[in-house]
């Protein structure tokens, strides 16, 4: 275990040893201490490698991660993960607005409430949410899925593609276009493996899923007063 | 026979026939126009724009002989690495989906062998461009589609897309009839659906969080690369200072005059501010912030000729990058084509359905059988004679105002035709000592 302390160590020097570790592929383990709200901290990982940040970060932490584990023992700003390909991103507290954006891959799993916009555009990524999500979540959300134990705000799902929505709780309004949708075997089957690898304390036949109508896939003047 | 004298039948100048064919269009099928290209409507330009070439009062180079340079750097504030042009005319970003794979690689062919750059588009890097452009730019936009930190560590350079030319604070629809299995497959969306390519980025919403955004990248990226930040023309002046304050090495600015794949055309027409009024304004802000040629300005939006490169420089800009003229170089509508251009209702000069994938020229379509008819080796090598021909042309006017580099031109080396032009250039009316607004009036 090596631990690497932001009272004392930058960040350029601090990202430049995690994303050599990263390289190395050695599957390391970093403690990192005293984050003390910084932005843009363990971000570009691109290998297996298991990073813990004891306290809370700022902006884009752990942005596009690639196979690596991190875990932050508090709460993230802004855009955590966003654009991550692959591996774990856990976030013991809460989450600020933009939660795993345009994600690809890999799961990033918020034990506290997520922000506005979580999900947004993603293209891949599954998000487990313990708490509540803001409004405007998943919106243009493309693939992937994205699991609220609590309840969602305003708009959920505006102009979704492809990605699939599970909530537990309670939806104050659905966006344009996304509509709710029958649960199938398939879907209580990914719930079930889903919120155990997560820790989740739910059951998959609490939830309703939430997808596309896909009336507005292709323009259609009809469909005008939905834009 | 009636013998009463008539009227003569008059057209309207308000409902011309152009007018009047677009209501027709607009009534039969509920729905905006949607087109490629830029602007046609004229609005001033670099042509409104004369050089003083040198006679008494300044001395003059003697052309092909004494030296002229034409290299520029790009991202000389942060990066460990600016790029190296031999040239200040960039390709600019046209995206895979947009435009063909083998027009990519025409590209990357003609602008490698310029000495000059290519930039990829909405729709992510392909192996085409990365693989025959010697510098590529990475453009960073609203819509993340094909985005990959393997590909931003590939790049050269890192462009944010803010907002382009054609439609400032306008997202893109790409029709669903141009999404084959290939280019929806890196944009991580169903075949055959239309494409919206947002407006704004998901996850910041001004440039405090940009400036965020940045260190993110640069972190990601070892600070190695140029980050550039594209703002279309409309606030030119605030846009440059808060691109600037955001923490950009490199500014680029999309004048109206700007192409796009596929915009409404009442966006491209309406919205946006001429490029020739953009350039004074922006570098203005650099000025002000005493950064002008550290933080280097990109100028992009109909330039056609070096005559429009040595003007655009001599307003003050470190480059130009073009797109129209880069397509119809490697032979984007060639009278070549005429028939199958009169059969879409059209004719060469004025194709720009280009979102519609039936491009005759296999430059702006995925179409497989269309896209085989352009050679990239031959369209790459046509691009360089474009670029080499702009850069000579160029080089003709700096050497006639006594200049041995190009960025050496300077706004005293123009005057102005027109009142327009000289008030939104800031250079003399030709005859005169004056422009609209000198003396703050």
């Amino acid at each position: 275990m090596t631990v690497l302390d932001m009272s004392q160590v930058a960040l350029r020097e601090l990202n430049s040893t995690l994303q050599a570790a990263a390289k190395d592929r050695k599957n390391e383990a970093f403690d990192i201490t005293n984050p003390r709200g910084s932005h843009a901290v363990a971000v570009g990982l691109d290998g297996p490698l298991d990073v813990t940040i004891k306290g809370s970060t700022g902006y884009y932490c752990a942005g596009m991660n690639k196979e690596a584990t991190v875990t932050v023992e508090g709460s993230t700003g802004p855009g955590v993960a966003e654009n991550m390909m692959s591996g774990v991103v856990t976030i013991e507290g809460d989450a600020s607005q933009y939660a795993g954006a345009t994600g690809r891959g890999g799961l990033l799993n918020i034990k506290g409430n997520a922000s506005s916009r979580c999900g947004i555009s993603m293209k891949g990524i599954d998000i487990v949410v313990h708490g509540n999500i803001g409004h405007m979540s998943a919106f243009m959300a493309q693939r992937g899925n994205l699991v609220v134990l609590g309840d969602a705000g305003d708009a959920l799902g505006d102009s979704l593609y492809e990605a699939r929505l599970f909530v537990r709780g309670k939806v104050k309004s659905l966006g344009a276009d996304c509509i709710e949708k029958e649960m199938r075997p398939e879907h209580l089957t990914f719930l079930k493996d889903i919120l155990e690898k997560t820790g989740a304390d739910a059951k998959p036949e609490e939830f309703k899923r939430y997808g596309s109508a896909r009336k507005l896939y292709n323009f259609n003047i009809d469909h005008a007063d939905e834009y | 026979m009636d013998k009463t004298p008539h009227t003569e039948p008059r057209q309207s100048w308000t409902f011309s026939q152009e007018v009047n064919s677009e209501i027709r269009r607009a009534a039969a099928t509920g729905i905006y126009d949607i087109r490629g290209g830029g602007a046609k409507r004229r609005v001033p330009h670099f042509d409104d724009l004369l050089f003083l070439g040198a006679s008494m009062s300044r001395y003059p180079l003697e052309g092909y002989r004494e030296k002229c340079d034409t290299s520029v750097t790009l991202g000389t504030r942060f990066a460990k690495k600016p790029i190296e042009l031999k040239i200040p005319i960039t390709i600019a970003g046209m995206s895979f989906g947009a435009l063909s794979g083998h027009a990519k690689e025409a590209l990357g062919r003609g602008a490698s062998l310029a000495g000059t750059s290519t930039t990829t588009g909405d729709g992510g890097m392909t192996e085409e461009e990365r693989g025959h452009s010697e510098k590529l730019v990475y453009q960073y936009l609203p819509s993340r589609y094909g985005m990959n930190p393997d590909d931003l560590r590939r790049a050269d350079a890192i462009e944010i897309v803010v907002g382009q030319g054609a439609k400032p604070g306008g997202g893109g629809m790409l029709l669903g009839q141009k999404i084959t299995e290939r280019v929806a497959g890196m944009r991580d969306l169903p075949v055959g659906i239309d494409q919206r390519s947002a407006c704004r980025h998901p996850d910041w919403t001004g440039p405090d969080d940009l400036e965020i955004k940045i260190l993110e990248l640069r972190e990601i990226t070892n600070w190695e690369k140029p980050i550039y930040i594209k703002v279309g023309g409309a606030r030119p002046y605030y846009d440059t200072a808060l691109a600037v304050k955001a923490g950009a090495d490199v500014v680029v600015l999309d004048g109206m005059q700007g192409g796009t794949a596929a915009t409404q055309d009442v966006f491209i027409e309406n919205v946006g501010q001429p490029t020739l009024a953009c350039i004074r304004p922006a570098v203005q802000a650099l000025q002000d912030l005493g950064l002008h040629r550290e933080v280097q300005l990109v100028v992009s939006g109909g330039i056609r000729t070096g005559a429009d490169v040595a003007k655009a420089l001599a307003l003050g800009a470190d480059a130009v990058a073009i797109g129209t003229a880069a397509l119809v170089a490697l032979g984007d509508n060639d009278p070549k084509w005429e028939a199958e251009y009169n059969a879409l209702g059209t004719t060469a000069g004025a194709y720009d359905d280009w979102h519609e994938g039936r491009d005759p020229a296999g430059i702006t379509t995925q179409d497989p059988e269309l896209m085989k008819r352009l050679d990239p080796v031959a369209a790459g090598r046509r691009l360089r004679n474009y670029l080499n021909v702009m850069t000579l042309e160029c080089q003709t006017i700096a050497r006639a105002c006594g200049h041995n580099h190009v960025h050496n031109l300077e706004p005293e080396d123009l005057c102005a035709l027109t009142m327009e032009a000289a008030a939104m250039a800031q250079v003399p009316l030709a005859g005169t000592s004056w422009w609209p607004g000198k003396g703050g009036f």
